[in-house]
């Protein structure tokens, strides 16, 4: 490849200086050459083989029905048809929204508190600042496989540290991961543990983008704290807050490894989200098919969500 | 700032930082709880009340991890895989958005479009035709299947059009007037002056190979080729109980992470972020 290029880049560059400037003066670097598109065929070859043709071959999987290597056989819509009627799917879709909708009005509004916190008055030393940082930053660079295992530990009924703490100061002691009743609200827990750094960071980084003088200002003619917050920080908050709410929603509707290690999706289905329904269908029962239209309708409302979020930012930025 | 505060905000400032330390209580002690298991016995590790500490430190669970599992050897896997994955996905990022930044060429503004088109994509779509190629292929269970697929990665591009739009054409113009060729322009000044973007791009694909679950679950199958993420999980099943070997290796296996993330940490972050500029 390197060979190719540097002799592509030999024939273009002409033997005398004074005719090179002369015709380089007359068009832009590059242009009808074959340079940019020496550079960019190692990306899109890639790119091409191992995602635009699988994202193709998906759309086409799902109007047949085929299970393991039997002869594909075509039914137009009728796997799309069987998901509004396959209770395991409907399932699967209403404990990934329950989940979703927890990430939005529990994690995000928590993760804004504590972004607030750490840069207001509350810590002042740039050092305590960071300190806070690292230390919430810690849960999203370890594994979920590695968090998984952990809290299964965590949330054992008999030895689980929660549960020990729990009876120490006599409470009771529930079977948080067996139990139809508790098996989702535990994984959203774990989730929440998860994600509440990254999402402060998000919004800590928007709220560095304010800048102090306006609520400096605010505060000089009189304004009271929670005045300047609901007046000034977070209208002007308003994209960053789009954004971590957008971004969370389509993260929570790609769940896999904790719920996957955790529970398996269980009990009778209490925590199964979407993408172990697709890894069940897909790979335990072999019905590419139907595990292609699953999969489909899973970008579909990632899709939209993003599209709402393109939209809601257009209409801010006319604001 | 200090000097005009008044009690109440002195108040609200302690309180403040209270909750502050709890929530960073409950962050940590899942893994002081992780380290302080790697170092307990099974009867200690199954006995009630449970203890935060252990009553001595234990190595047996380090010795089964070393000497009756394939430790070694996923971890070995994942770091081979990793670097191999990070290292080929920075050289299509840099020279396809090398390619974007500084070059104006037909379907330009469409191939773009597609690349970001993608961004957003969950993976499950393509999983089961991908999975079928990889069969095609004769890729099923080879570490082929964990590192070529992922290597073009639409955020490389992205991020490193983002920093190379900044370059002034007139180096480059310079450059070329010199005599010098488009790969040596692109190996000798893009890419030193892309630095700061590799940076980013390193930790941010090492990690994700690093912690990769999903697909190594579809497509290895023999133990010894698993990474340390499919491993750790297959030592507690039916037949082995191994809680003990299963918190030390995960201890181990967080540690590069956690080591790259203590060294780099603010690239680390922008790295993280780096999500956020989709927006």
């Amino acid at each position: 490849m390197a060979h190719q290029l540097s002799q592509g880049g030999a024939a273009v560059a002409a033997p005398a200086p004074v005719a090179t400037r002369r015709s380089r003066a007359r068009r832009a670097p590059g242009t009808r050459t074959m340079t940019p598109y020496l550079f960019l065929a190692p990306f899109f070859i890639v790119y091409g083989i191992f995602l635009l043709y699988p994202v193709v071959d998906a759309f086409r999987l799902s109007f047949f029905e085929q299970t393991g290597i039997s002869t594909p056989k075509f039914i137009g819509l009728d796997n799309y048809r069987a998901l509004f009627s396959d209770e395991r799917y409907l399932k699967a879709l209403r404990n990934t929204t329950l989940y979703a909708l927890a990430s939005v009005c529990i994690l995000s509004p928590l993760a804004l508190a504590v972004a607030l916190a750490v840069r207001s008055f509350i810590v002042p030393s740039p050092n305590l600042q960071s300190f806070y940082r690292a230390a919430f930053f810690l849960p999203y660079i370890t594994s979920f496989v590695v968090i998984a295992l952990m809290f299964g530990l965590v949330f054992d009924t008999n030895y689980g540290l929660l549960n020990s703490f729990l009876d120490s100061v006599g409470l009771p002691t529930p079977n948080w991961l067996r139990s139809e009743r508790l098996a989702l609200p535990s994984i959203i827990l774990v989730a929440i543990w998860t994600f509440l750094g990254l999402n402060s960071l998000y919004f800590l980084a928007g709220l560095q983008n304010i800048p102090d003088d306006l609520s400096e200002a605010a505060f000089l003619d009189g304004a009271t704290r929670s005045q300047v917050f609901w007046h000034v920080t977070l209208p002007l908050l308003r994209p960053t807050i789009l954004f971590v709410l957008v971004q969370a929603t389509i993260f929570s509707f790609q769940i896999f490894e904790i719920p996957f290690l955790l529970t398996r999706g269980g009990p009778s289905d209490a925590s199964l989200t979407l993408a172990i329904y697709l890894y069940d269908v897909g790979f335990q029962q072999f019905e590419q098919g139907y595990a292609s239209a699953i999969g489909y309708s899973l970008a579909v409302i990632s899709m939209v969500l993003a599209g709402i979020q393109l939209l809601l930012f257009r209409a801010f930025a006319d604001d | 700032m200090t000097v005009g505060m008044s009690r109440g905000e002195r108040v609200t400032r302690i309180v403040g930082n209270v909750v502050l330390m709890l929530f960073v209580f409950l962050t940590i002690a899942p893994f002081l709880y992780m380290v302080s298991a790697s170092f307990k016995p099974g009867h200690e590790l199954f006995s009630i009340p449970v203890r935060p500490l252990p009553e001595s430190l234990y190595w047996g669970n380090y010795k089964i991890l070393f000497d009756e599992t394939n430790f070694v050897r996923w971890f070995g896997n994942s770091l081979f895989i990793a670097l191999a994955r990070t290292v080929l996905a920075i050289v299509l990022s840099l020279m396809a958005g090398y390619a974007f930044a500084k070059f104006e060429f037909r379907f330009k503004r469409a191939l773009f479009v597609l690349v970001l088109a993608t961004l957003t994509l969950p993976i499950y779509v393509i999983l089961v035709p991908l999975f079928s190629m990889m069969i095609d292929f004769n890729w099923a269970d080879t570490y082929w299947a964990l590192i070529l697929p992922f290597t073009a990665q639409a955020i490389g591009i992205f991020l490193v059009r983002q920093q190379l739009l900044g370059v002034p054409n007139e180096l480059l113009e310079a450059a070329r007037i010199d005599g010098a060729g488009e790969w040596a322009i692109f190996t000798r000044l893009i890419v030193p002056l892309a630095q700061p973007v590799i940076a980013v791009m390193g930790i941010l694909f090492f990690t994700s190979s690093w912690n990769d679950y999903l697909w190594p679950l579809i497509i290895i199958t023999t133990d010894e080729k698993f990474t340390i993420s499919l491993g750790l999980p297959s030592l507690i099943g039916p037949y082995s109980q191994e809680y003990g070997a299963v918190m030390s290796g995960s201890f181990l296996g967080t540690l590069p992470i956690m080591l790259i993330f203590l060294i780099f940490q603010r690239r680390f972050i922008e790295g993280i972020m780096a999500g956020a500029l989709k927006g």
